[in-house]
C-alpha cells in the first residue's frame, strides 16, 4: 500500500523524523484556515500518487492567504496524468540551503536492505543513478544484525554531504531505518532531504510503501486505508480479497496463482485475444473465493467470454466446482464460460461440473485449446454445443 | 538420481493437526510414498494421526525419528520462527510453502539462517515444494501430475506454473530427476542458481526446463549463471509478457533491479545465454521433447 505524502509525513513524525508544520485541506477555505495556521509562507501540494506534481503545476508557493486560495483552487480538482486532485497538504515553506535524497529498500539480490544516500537531492533519482552513479552512497544493511550508528556515520561521510548537514543527517537516517524496519516498509523515501540555513537537517516530502503482507501486525494501518485510487472493478476485487489488476480486453481470467494467472493472460494475447484482467484467487481457494471471482468478472461489461484456469495444488477441482456451481445460482452471470480443471482432485471437480455443461459453460482440457474457445467466444465466432 | 530429496529422505511435518493445510497436504505426501516420520504441534504431542507420531518440538521429533528434512505450513505470524527452530534442531532441507510472510521477516529469517545455520537449506516460503517423482514429495504438488526418471530437472518460481511444467512433460512421456518450486517471493530461500547448480551436478539430469515470471532480477542471474557454469541444455519460460506493470516499488526498487523487471528483459538474457525460449508453458514442452530426441 502506497501512502500520500500527508500520510508519510504523519507516519515519519511518529518516529521523530522532523518534518514541517502542515495539515491537510480538502476545500479552499480550510486551506486557507491551515494555511494562518502553521504560519507564512506556505506551500500548497497536491496530494496524489503520482510522480511529475510539481511540473503540472500541483506545488505552489503561497505568501498570504489571496494566494492560497487562488493555488487551492487551482489544484484541486486539477489532473494530473490521471489523477484527479482531492486533496491539499498545506505546509509551512523551508529555506532551503542544500538538497539531498535518501531511501531504503529490500534488495532481492544481496537479499538484504539497500540505503541509498546522495547529495544530489531534489531531481529525479533515475537521473542520478544514470548520469552520475558515483554521487549515491549505497549502504546493505543485514535485516539480522540492524544498522549501527557508526555504520550511518560512514555511510553519510561516503555521500559527501555538506559537513554541517553530518549529525543531522545520521540521525535522520537511524530514524528512517527504524520507520522502515519496525513499520514493515517496502520504501520510505525522503526526496528532497534539505538542509536549512541554519543547519537543520529537515523531511521535505515522504514516500512510504507498506508491505500489505504486515498488516495482520500493524491494526493503525486502517486508517491510512480507503483512500486509495482504484477503479470500481479493482474496488470490488479488493472488497472481496482478491489479487486482480483491471486490463483493457474482453475475455474475463480467473487462475490460481500470480504466475499460472499471468500465463493465463500471455496464452489468451498468443492466440489473438486481449485479457480484461489479471485475477489470481490464490491458493486453497474456496467455493465462496471462485463465487465472488466471477460476480467480480461479471460487474466489468466489457468482458465476453471468461476464463478459468485452475491447476490445482493446494487449491482443490471439487471446491472450485463448487464455487462455479454456487456462483452460477447465486448471480446472472452472462459471459459464456471456459473452464480448464487440472490438478489436485481434477476429477471430483469434473464430476461436479458435468450436468451443468452447457453452451454457457464449457470445459476444455489443455489451457491452449481453452484459451482459443475463450478468444472465439468472445469474438463470437464460435456458437456451437460444448 | 536426484537433487536435494529422494527415497531415503525422512520427513516431518511442521504445523501438523488432521484439518490444518500441514495435515492435508502432508498426509497426500506420504500417501504417495514420501517417509513422513513424525509431525510436530505442541498441543498434539503424544498423539498419532493415521499413523504419524506427532511430536512437542522439532528436536524431540529428530532426536526420535533421524528426520532429515522438514515440511513448514504454518501461518505468517508462526512461520519464521518454525523455519528457524527446524534449523536449530539441526535439519538439512526445510520446505516453507506458507504465503504472506511479510518480506522484512523472509529478510531476516533468511540471513539468519547464513549466519547462525549455514548447513540448513530453506526452500521457499510461498512455493510449492519439491517432488523427486516416484520418491519423495514434500509440498502441495499433486503428485500423479509428475513422471518420474529423468532426464529432464524442472526448476520454477510460480507454484501453479510448475504443475503445469509437469503437466506438460507428463502429456510428452517425459520423466523428472526432481521438480523444484522455488516460490516467487522477495527473498526465496532457494534461488534459480542453487538449483541449476545442483542440476548441472546431478549426473542423471541431461537437460533443465526453467520457469521464470516478471518482477526483480533472479532470471537474469540464472541467465549469468547458465552462460558460465552451465553445460547442460536449458529451455526456459517467462510469465508476465502482457503483464501490466506491477507494483510500483517507488524509484529506488526501480535501481536496485538493475534491470526494467520485465519479461522480455529476462527472455532476452536467457536467449543471450544460449537458452532456448518458449513463449507459453506447452512450447518449453516442445523446446524439450526436442532436446530430449537428440539424446
Amino acid at each position: 500500500m502506497d501512502l500520500f505524502e500527508y500520510q508519510g509525513k504523519q507516519y515519519f513524525a511518529r518516529f521523530g523524523i522532523p518534518v514541517s508544520a502542515g495539515g491537510v485541506a480538502d476545500d479552499v477555505d480550510t486551506a486557507v484556515k491551515v494555511a494562518d495556521d502553521v504560519g507564512y509562507p506556505v506551500v500548497v501540494k497536491a496530494q496524489v500518487q503520482v510522480g511529475g506534481r510539481g511540473k503540472a503545476g500541483g506545488i505552489k508557493l503561497a505568501n498570504d492567504p489571496d494566494e492560497v486560495r487562488t493555488h487551492a483552487g487551482n489544484i484541486l480538482g486539477m489532473d494530473i496524468r490521471g489523477h484527479v486532485v482531492r486533496r491539499l497538504w498545506i505546509e509551512h515553506a523551508s529555506d532551503i540551503d542544500e538538497e539531498y535524497y535518501a531511501s531504503f529498500t529490500l534488495d532481492r539480490s544481496a537479499k538484504k536492505h539497500l540505503g541509498m544516500l546522495s547529495a544530489e537531492g531534489g531531481v529525479e533519482i533515475e537521473t542520478v543513478a544514470e548520469e552520475n552513479p558515483g554521487a549515491i552512497a549505497r549502504i546493505h544493511v543485514d535485516p539480522a544484525e540492524g544498522l549501527t550508528e557508526e555504520a550511518a556515520r560512514r555511510w553519510v561521510e561516503a555521500a559527501k554531504l555538506n559537513p554541517k548537514a553530518t549529525d543531522g543527517a545520521v540521525d535522520i537516517l537511524m530514524k528512517l531505518y527504524e520507520a522502515y524496519t519496525a513499520g514493515d516498509c517496502d520504501l520510505t523515501e525522503i526526496n528532497p532531504l534539505i538542509l536549512t540555513p541554519d543547519g537543520r537537517v529537515h523531511a521535505l516530502d515522504a514516500k512510504v510503501t507498506l508491505d500489505d503482507n504486515a498488516a495482520f501486525r500493524h491494526p493503525d494501518w486502517e486508517e491510512f486505508a480507503g483512500l486509495a485510487q482504484l477503479d470500481a472493478r479493482e474496488a470490488l476485487a479488493k472488497e472481496k480479497g482478491l489479487q486482480y489488476v483491471g486490463l483493457s480486453g474482453d475475455v474475463g481470467i480467473i487462475a490460481n496463482g500470480a504466475g499460472l494467472a499471468m500465463s493465463t493472460c500471455d496464452v489468451v494475447n498468443q492466440v489473438g485475444g486481449a485479457p480484461a484482467n489479471f485475477l489470481d484467487i490464490g491458493g486453497g481457494a474456496s467455493a465462496e473465493v471462485m463465487a465472488n471471482a466471477l460476480e467480480v468478472i461479471n460487474s466489468d461489461e466489457a468482458v465476453k467470454s471468461i476464463f478459468i484456469n485452475i491447476f490445482g495444488g493446494i487449491t482443490r477441482g471439487e471446491e472450485v466446482a463448487n464455487g462455479i456451481v454456487q456462483a452460477l445460482g447465486r448471480v446472472q452471470i452472462d459471459a459464456p464460460i471456459v473452464i480448464r480443471l487440472d490438478g489436485t482432485n481434477a476429477e471430483e471437480g469434473r464430476a461436479i461440473l458435468e450436468p451443468h455443461l452447457s453452451d454457457r459453460l464449457r470445459s476444455k482440457p489443455t489451457m491452449l485449446e481453452a484459451a482459443r474457445e475463450a478468444v472465439a467466444l468472445a469474438e463470437g465466432t464460435t456458437g456451437g454445443a460444448a | 538420481m536426484s537433487i536435494f530429496v529422494n527415497k531415503a529422505t525422512k520427513v516431518l511435518i511442521q504445523g501438523f493437526s488432521p484439518n490444518s493445510q500441514g495435515g492435508f497436504h502432508g498426509l497426500r505426501n506420504k500417501a504417495y510414498g514420501t517417509q513422513v516420520v513424525g509431525g510436530v504441534n505442541p498441543n498434539r504431542a503424544g498423539q498419532e494421526i493415521e499413523g504419524v507420531p506427532v511430536f512437542a518440538s522439532v528436536a524431540e521429533a529428530v532426536e526420535a525419528t533421524g528426520a532429515d528434512a522438514s515440511f513448514v505450513a504454518v501461518p505468517p505470524s508462526g512461520a519464521p520462527g518454525a523455519i528457524l527452530e527446524a534449523a536449530a534442531a539441526g535439519v538439512p532441507f526445510i520446505v516453507c510453502i506458507t504465503e504472506g510472510i511479510p518480506a522484512h521477516d523472509e529478510a531476516k529469517t533468511y540471513n539468519t539462517l547464513l549466519r547462525d545455520f549455514p548447513g540448513s537449506r530453506l526452500l521457499g516460503p510461498n512455493c510449492p515444494g519439491i517432488i523427486t517423482p516416484g520418491e519423495c514429495n514434500i509440498g502441495i504438488t499433486p503428485g500423479e501430475i509428475a513422471l518420474g526418471g529423468g532426464p529432464v530437472g524442472i526448476v520454477s518460481r510460480s507454484g501453479t506454473l510448475t504443475y503445469q511444467a509437469l503437466n506438460e512433460l507428463k502429456l510428452k512421456d517425459i520423466g523428472v530427476t526432481t521438480c523444484v518450486g522455488i516460490g516467487g517471493d522477495p527473498v526465496p530461500g532457494t534461488s534459480f542458481i542453487d538449483c541449476l547448480e545442483a542440476f548441472q551436478n546431478d549426473p542423471e539430469t541431461k537437460a533443465v526446463a526453467m520457469f521464470g515470471e516478471i518482477g526483480g532480477s533472479a532470471e537474469e542471474e540464472a541467465a549469468e549463471f547458465i552462460a558460465t557454469k552451465m553445460d547442460k541444455p536449458v529451455a526456459a519460460y517467462v510469465a508476465g509478457v502482457t503483464a501490466p506493470p506491477g507494483k510500483k516499488m517507488g524509484h529506488a526498487g526501480a535501481i536496485i533491479s538493475g534491470s526494467k523487471g520485465t519479461a522480455q528483459a529476462k527472455m532476452d538474457a536467457l536467449r543471450e545465454a544460449g537458452v532456448q525460449v518458449g513463449l507459453n508453458p506447452t512450447e518449453v514442452g516442445e523446446l524439450i521433447a526436442d532436446i530430449v530426441a537428440t539424446f
